[in-house]
């Protein structure tokens, strides 16, 4: 397909997403049937991805996709549900499609509710980023389960069992209320931000890229539904931060390049700029919490683009308040290789120590890497080669594993 | 849970692999070693030189070479005793044979409870 073409399709798949997660969100809020309302939808999103790339999006897509699935959904439906209960669902269903049709401008957006829903405390917490991802974007499982690591089947069984308590269990499709919502939002963040997080680790993978790209788009609209919260300005900035160094990732070779080595000039500016802008708009609405801190460090690190170095001081400063906000060994792993930069290597390697015994560092292939740098650079070549050797063993990215390869072999060169 | 990690290799392709194969194999299994999440097996002999034998009518029948008419061949193992799947399948695309030929990743049937 031409260039144009693709911007089409591309086009039209966003203008379809936005109207499929919302017409999902508002048909299953009242019955809390999510998977009947997915149903509904689906032959109708289906044939908007047919269309519309060589037609052009309708004026209102929401009213084009409700015209459809309204054709559609009932005798769907009827094969769904048998039963009597069933039949009280296709009614309320079909009144719910009538009336939105009639009145498509007034569909209320219930996304957010939906959102909170999915990444309800009952849900298990693994699930809760697939489960937005497939409401609200409508990603298949087969797409979902390549980014996850997890068999396609698996993840579609997983899918539906979590639908099912949604209705079972009574979760409500509801915005939580101001006191529970800083928790409550911490989850769908959490969520969203595993998905970018999958999306981030696994290069070259187009699963995993495009993974990422839905990411951000559901982090521009939490944002635009809940201006108010700065840790969802937070997280989409601290989302921002690092696709802007996407490009810069990769040599001309394909091979791994460190954040500290990265050609400057690679790095997208404006969305630099946007992540910026909205790192400052969080810290001016209120308290701070840990996506506003891990997008103020990814802030100082940039700053190499003005002063031709990360701000190592300030690095080390936001981990000690990241610190005490998460008690994570993750977060003294960073931490560590930022006192590295700050007071050199042995400083690095006595803060690893202290998590050396932590069981979750023993396959955490960035703490080995990490080992593995400050030794060499503390001259201690055995410990170095060793945790060069760990380090590439829990590899599974190609580029990782030759560009940590390369750093053991010049050990013996050093 | 325990899981084996089979290995499945094509012999043209594996011929093709970069030396480097071997180093990344000998990382992976000081990795596997480090985490204690199993034990390395052992890499197999061509299957060219394997014997299948069955003795469907009393006496043994002996069969030179492969098992299956396959391209990929069975060509070695890795024990795993990890919490659940999922750690199971981080390890297998982990295992540097992921990128020549097959890892496939089969639960331990349980013999008896624990």
């Amino acid at each position: 397909m031409s260039e144009i073409g693709n911007e089409a399709r591309r086009a039209a798949e966003r203008v379809a997403r936005d109207s499929y997660g919302r017409l999902v969100a508002f048909l299953a809020a009242r019955t809390r049937d999510v998977a009947g309302a997915e149903d509904a939808l689906a032959e109708a999103f289906a044939s908007a991805l047919k269309s519309w790339p060589d037609d052009g999006v309708p004026d209102n897509p929401d009213a084009w996709l409700l015209t459809v699935a309204r054709r559609r959904q009932t005798d769907a439906a009827r094969r769904r549900y048998t039963r009597t209960a069933g039949e009280v669902h296709i009614q309320l269903m079909a009144e719910e499609l009538e009336d939105a049709a009639a009145h498509p401008d007034a569909i209320p957006d219930r996304r957010l509710a939906l959102m909170f829903a999915c990444a309800h405390p009952a849900i298990e917490r693994g699930m809760r980023a697939p489960m937005i991802l497939q409401t609200i974007l409508g990603l298949t499982a087969i797409d979902i389960a390549a980014a996850f690591l997890i068999p396609p089947a698996t993840m579609g069984q997983r899918l539906v069992r979590a639908k099912t308590r949604i209705k079972d269990a009574g979760i409500p499709f509801s915005i939580p209320e101001r006191e529970d919502l800083p928790d409550r939002l911490d989850a769908v963040l959490e969520a969203i931000y595993a998905a970018y997080a999958k999306g981030w680790t696994e290069i070259g993978d187009a699963a995993a890229d495009r993974l990422a790209d839905e990411a951000i788009w559901l982090g521009r609209l939490v944002v635009s539904l809940l201006p108010d919260e700065p840790e969802a300005k937070g997280m989409l900035a601290l989302m921002l931060y690092a696709e802007a160094r996407r490009p810069a990732r990769r040599d001309a070779d394909g091979l791994y390049v460190p954040l500290e080595q990265q050609d400057i000039a690679l790095w997208d500016e404006p969305q630099v700029m946007a992540a910026e802008a909205l790192l400052r708009a969080a810290n001016r609405a209120g308290p701070t919490g840990r996506y506003q801190i891990e997008a103020a460090i990814q802030s100082a690190h940039i700053a190499r683009r003005v002063t031709g170095q990360a701000n190592w001081p300030t690095i080390v400063t936001l981990y000690d308040v990241l610190l005490q906000l998460t008690n994570s060994p993750v977060v003294i792993l960073n931490r560590a290789a930022a006192l590295g930069e700050r007071d050199g290597p042995e400083a690095a390697l006595t803060s690893l120590d202290t998590i050396a015994d932590d069981k979750r560092m023993a396959d955490y292939q960035p703490y080995w890497a990490a080992r593995g740098h400050f030794a060499a650079r503390a001259g201690r070549k055995d410990e170095a080669h060793e945790a060069f050797t760990l380090a590439i063993g829990l590899s599974s990215d190609e580029a990782v594993r030759q560009y940590l390869s390369g750093q053991r072999t010049a050990l013996n060169d050093g | 849970m325990r899981y084996m990690l089979l290995i499945h290799h094509d012999d043209e392709a594996l011929a093709k692999a970069p030396p480097s194969l071997w180093g990344e194999y000998a990382a992976f299994r000081e990795a596997l070693l480090k985490a204690g999440a199993g034990t390395p097996g052992e890499r197999l002999g061509s299957s060219k030189d394997g014997k299948s034998v069955t003795r469907r009518s009393g006496t043994p029948e002996i069969l030179d070479g492969p098992y299956a008419d396959t391209k990929e061949q069975f060509a070695g193992y890795v024990m795993l005793d990890v919490p659940d799947l999922d750690a199971a399948i981080a390890w297998a695309a982990r295992c540097p044979s992921a990128q020549y030929g097959t890892v496939e990743v089969r639960p331990i049937w349980p013999t008896r409870e624990p």
